[in-house]
């Protein structure tokens, strides 16, 4: 159904590149299938074709209902639902990388079509449900003139933003609809060039760490070795002094962060590496081993030597680890959150995934929410799909960001396409 | 009657040379040493070569038309420039894949370019000799 749905671009795939084939995409689990890099003399590229929602929603599970609860923000990344229940939004868009070939200048031009025109808004917009009823009437300016703000966490009264250049904290009371004043600097996060800015950022359960995930400098060494110092990594910040550690290394870029409730072990959703086909390499979701390296970029899912690297690095592919669940390749996971048993028995145990969608693949993949399933505090089973509809007759309506469980019993979806926060309930439950 | 290459043409030809020549000089001190801005530098001479070898190839078909299919050696300069412009082309491609997946084709094309440029470049030149001389 999605053969159509974005413009084309694969001009020329053209040595061994499979134009629109594209088969077997479903590659999920612990032990994905992994066909052999393809050398492409042009990436395939279908970019997605923006349209306006209409009269369309996303499409949600039955017994469940999506309303938009806010609208016409600028460019909302991810959320935080606060105890009060108020939701805090990112915006932004950040990135300092200068086109240094021909091609960063053809390929922005290109992938600029697929995103929106909205210039990020550097804040931290929050919304309010006075009254319960689902409709989040209050809507304030909680922080301005941040820098491209990503991660979010709350820790007691202490309300810490992974802006792109560094870790910023602000002093938060229950039901304060504004920042009582400018942020202070918790830790400086590394940010030259910044070709994935995103800063992931969750806290440990007992509030003295949090952890920061860094993305590369690019997606496989082509800016040099020397720009991936202190990247495609996570930090773990001590959130007292700022001091900080590398937790683990290897991941190319770790767009979400979440701590697993009940275990205390650090999940991340990791964006893996384009330009060697269509089914490499699996997006993966997995909990970080401290002082874990997972590949990036010597090797991809364990000890698979990615030949673009020089000089290679055999000593540090055999200490590779591979990732627990491939969420399958392009996807683009942005979102992980833990669900909570207000979100129905079906998916009381498990983590929803948001997915961006993919550029580099004919068949386009991704662009919606999944749930992945836990069985004793690991993924077990396919993913399920619980928010899609994002594309449908050859035009894309949203892309899904950064997920968010309201432990009342919603989940929360961050669109960056169509400027919208996405609210999923149990229809039973309001 | 054939006259001497037009000043700019002879420009546009040498320059050609001069361009596709660093991107070989670039490529080989990528290939030797993993620094990655030989890489972007050669990408970048890579346009310019192929800019330069379209013109100088847009003036050899016009000089080709004026004086017809009978002058063999200008038929076989349109050709080699040609056939240096297409390679080079795909050679620019090549130079577009991340980091390493460049190598060892981007060097073996380049090389290939250069040498095609320098027999073309002789023999545009040499031919406007000839026609001079007599």
């Amino acid at each position: 159904m999605n053969s159509r749905t974005c413009l084309v671009l694969c001009a020329g795939s053209v040595l061994l590149g499979a134009c629109g084939g594209d088969p077997d995409a479903s590659q999920y689990g612990a032990d994905p299938k992994l066909p052999d890099p393809q050398s492409q003399l042009l990436p395939t590229m279908m970019i997605a074709k923006p349209a306006d929602w209409g009269e369309r929603r996303p499409i949600v599970p039955k017994g469940f209902r999506i309303t938009a609860i806010a609208t016409d923000l600028a460019i909302p990344r991810q959320t935080l639902v606060l105890p009060n229940g108020d939701i805090l939004i990112a915006e932004g868009r950040g990135g300092y990388a200068p086109k240094l070939t021909p091609k960063d200048v053809i390929a922005a031009h290109i992938k600029a079509k697929g995103s929106s025109p909205v210039k990020g808004g550097n804040r931290l917009t929050l919304v309010r449900d006075r009254d319960g009823d689902g409709a989040y009437e209050v809507r304030t300016a909680f922080a301005e003139n941040l820098n491209a703000p990503y991660g979010l966490a709350l820790v007691g009264n202490q309300l810490f933003v992974a802006n792109q250049d560094a870790l910023v904290r602000f002093d938060y009371q229950d039901g304060q609809l504004n920042a009582s004043g400018a942020p202070v600097t918790v830790t400086g996060l590394p940010f030259a060039i910044n070709h994935h800015w995103t800063k992931s950022l969750a806290a440990s359960a007992d509030g003295l760490f949090l952890y920061v995930g860094i993305g590369s400098n690019s997606n496989i060494t082509e800016r040099g070795m020397t720009a991936e110092t202190d990247r495609a990594m996570v930090w773990q910040v001590d959130a007292r002094t700022g001091a900080h550690k590398i937790f683990a290394t290897g991941l190319r870029n770790p767009t979400a962060l979440a701590m697993q409730p009940g275990t205390g072990r650090l999940w991340a959703v990791v964006n893996e590496r384009d330009e060697i086909g269509p089914n490499l390499v699996p997006d993966y979701l997995t909990s970080v081993r401290e002082g874990g390296f997972y590949g990036w970029p010597f090797s991809y899912w364990g000890k698979n030597v990615d030949v673009r690297v020089r000089p290679q690095d055999p000593e540090r592919v055999a200490t590779a680890i591979a990732p627990d669940y491939a969420l399958g390749s392009h996807v683009a996971a942005l979102g992980v959150a833990f669900s909570a048993p207000t979100m129905g028995a079906q998916f009381a145990d498990g983590v929803f995934v948001g997915e961006h969608g993919s550029w580099n693949r004919g068949l386009p993949v991704g662009y919606k929410v999944v749930f992945v399933p836990f069985r004793d505090g690991r993924p077990a089973g396919e993913p399920i799909d619980f928010v899609t509809g994002f594309q449908a007759e050859g035009l894309t309506h949203g892309r899904p960001v950064g997920v968010t469980v309201d432990p009342r019993g919603a989940l929360i979806v961050a669109d960056d396409l169509s400027n919208t926060v996405w609210r999923v309930t149990p229809e039973d439950g309001e | 009657m054939q006259r001497p290459l037009h000043p700019l043409h002879a420009v546009f030809l040498a320059g050609t040379l001069t361009l596709f020549l660093g991107v070989l000089l670039a490529d080989i001190a990528y290939f030797n040493t993993y620094e990655v801005q030989w890489k972007n530098f050669a990408s970048w001479l890579l346009v310019g070569g192929l800019v330069l070898c379209g013109v100088a190839m847009l003036w050899a078909l016009c000089r080709l038309i004026r004086v017809g299919w009978r002058m063999r050696s200008s038929a076989v300069y349109l050709l080699l420039l040609l056939a240096a412009w297409v390679l080079g082309f795909i050679d620019a491609l090549v130079h577009a894949s991340d980091a390493w997946a460049t190598m060892p084709r981007g060097l073996v094309l380049s090389t290939i370019v250069t040498v095609l440029v320098v027999a073309a470049t002789w023999l545009g030149m040499f031919d406007s000799r000839q026609v001079e001389a007599s």
